[in-house]
């Protein structure tokens, strides 16, 4: 990849929702890891998240110049009333969590995601 | 550093098959420098007399899984015994060089930077073994982080209860509203573990917690 180019990698939830939790995450480092920005459509269940961190770390120092990743999930609607969260809750158990979306990328190329209840900010390194 | 994943791996297994229920497992887990060994120390400290880790302004300074047996707390008339776990800082990135900048030659830092991805891993596979949580935050940092996150939402799928500790209220930057904003459904408590500042109320609610275990 030339340098200072950016590259981003959207993946639509459809693409993940029937991989199994490694291939999941199997995917996702696998774009890392070509120095790109994944922006996923939806997110990964919280064990998810803390296997692709010991995947990530396991990583980090076996793979030339990987110091491991920055990652960031913003979900909206965080202030529903009780009503919505019951119809939330019954649509992401028929479709899935669709609804949030997570952006991982390479620590080489991301410096840090700034999350904000609402919104995240990428900031790239030079 | 194979010997002492396998070793500890044997020991986990061994104190789960032993483990009384009449000592709870309670972990100190968090981000890197959140005075998550600072806090295990005030309190190994306040009732054993000694001491469980050596602590440091260098990031990852814990790397392996830590911990004390028998902590016995003694406190307004209630007791509680427990075995206190303190784990190496969860983090997503680990970079020898931003060691180097604390001054560590490149050889050592890629020695801790290799140490510390290791002790991530084991913080996480120890998340099973724990009856109860002290998430540790460093209340001058922004708590929305995603590693915050998934902690908290790694004891949630694991229904293990949790106690938010915003540590470092000492410094002028601390700003503990902002952590109770962040987790608006956990018992938060401001502390300042280097300076034992409202250990009262920690003390509090751990046995509050501890109760419902």
């Amino acid at each position: 990849m030339a340098k200072n180019k950016l590259t981003l990698s959207f993946i639509p939830y459809a693409d993940i929702a029937k991989l199994n939790s490694i291939t999941r995450i199997k995917k996702i480092l696998n774009i890392v890891l070509q120095n790109r920005i994944v922006i996923l459509q939806g997110r990964l269940d919280a064990t998810e998240e803390a296997s692709l961190i010991q995947s990530t770390m396991a990583l980090v120092g076996r793979v030339k110049n990987f110091r491991g990743v920055e990652l960031a999930v913003i979900q909206p609607n965080q202030k529903e009333n009780l009503m919505d969260r019951v119809r939330l809750g019954i649509a992401r158990s028929l479709v899935g969590n669709r609804d949030a979306l997570t952006v991982i990328g390479p620590a080489s190329l991301v410096k840090e995601i700034k999350r904000n209840p609402e919104k995240i900010d990428l900031m790239l390194k030079r | 550093m194979v010997i002492r994943i396998v070793r500890n791996f044997f020991k986990r297994i061994f104190n789960n098959i032993f483990r009384s229920k009449e000592q709870l497992s309670i972990g100190f887990y968090g981000p890197p420098n959140a005075g998550k060994t600072s806090l295990a120390n005030r309190i190994c400290k306040d009732w054993t007399g000694e001491e469980i880790g050596k602590v440091s302004n260098i990031p990852h300074e814990t790397r392996n899984v830590q911990f004390k047996e028998k902590v016995e707390i003694d406190y307004k008339g209630k007791k509680l015994t427990f075995k206190l776990i303190d784990t190496p800082g969860i983090a997503t990135k680990i970079d020898y060089e931003d060691f180097m900048k604390f001054g560590l030659k490149k050889k050592n830092a890629q020695q801790r930077a290799k140490e510390a991805t290791q002790g991530v891993i084991e913080s996480i596979q120890w998340l099973d073994d724990m009856d109860l949580v002290v998430v540790v935050l460093d209340s001058t940092q922004n708590p929305y982080s995603q590693v915050n996150i998934t902690i908290i939402g790694n004891l949630v799928a694991r229904k293990i209860p949790v106690l938010v500790i915003g540590n470092k209220v000492d410094l002028r930057k601390a700003d503990l509203r902002k952590v109770e904003a962040a987790f608006p459904e956990y018992d938060v408590v401001g502390i300042s573990a280097k300076y034992g500042k409202n250990m009262e109320e920690f003390y509090e609610s751990l046995f509050r917690l501890a109760k419902g275990v």
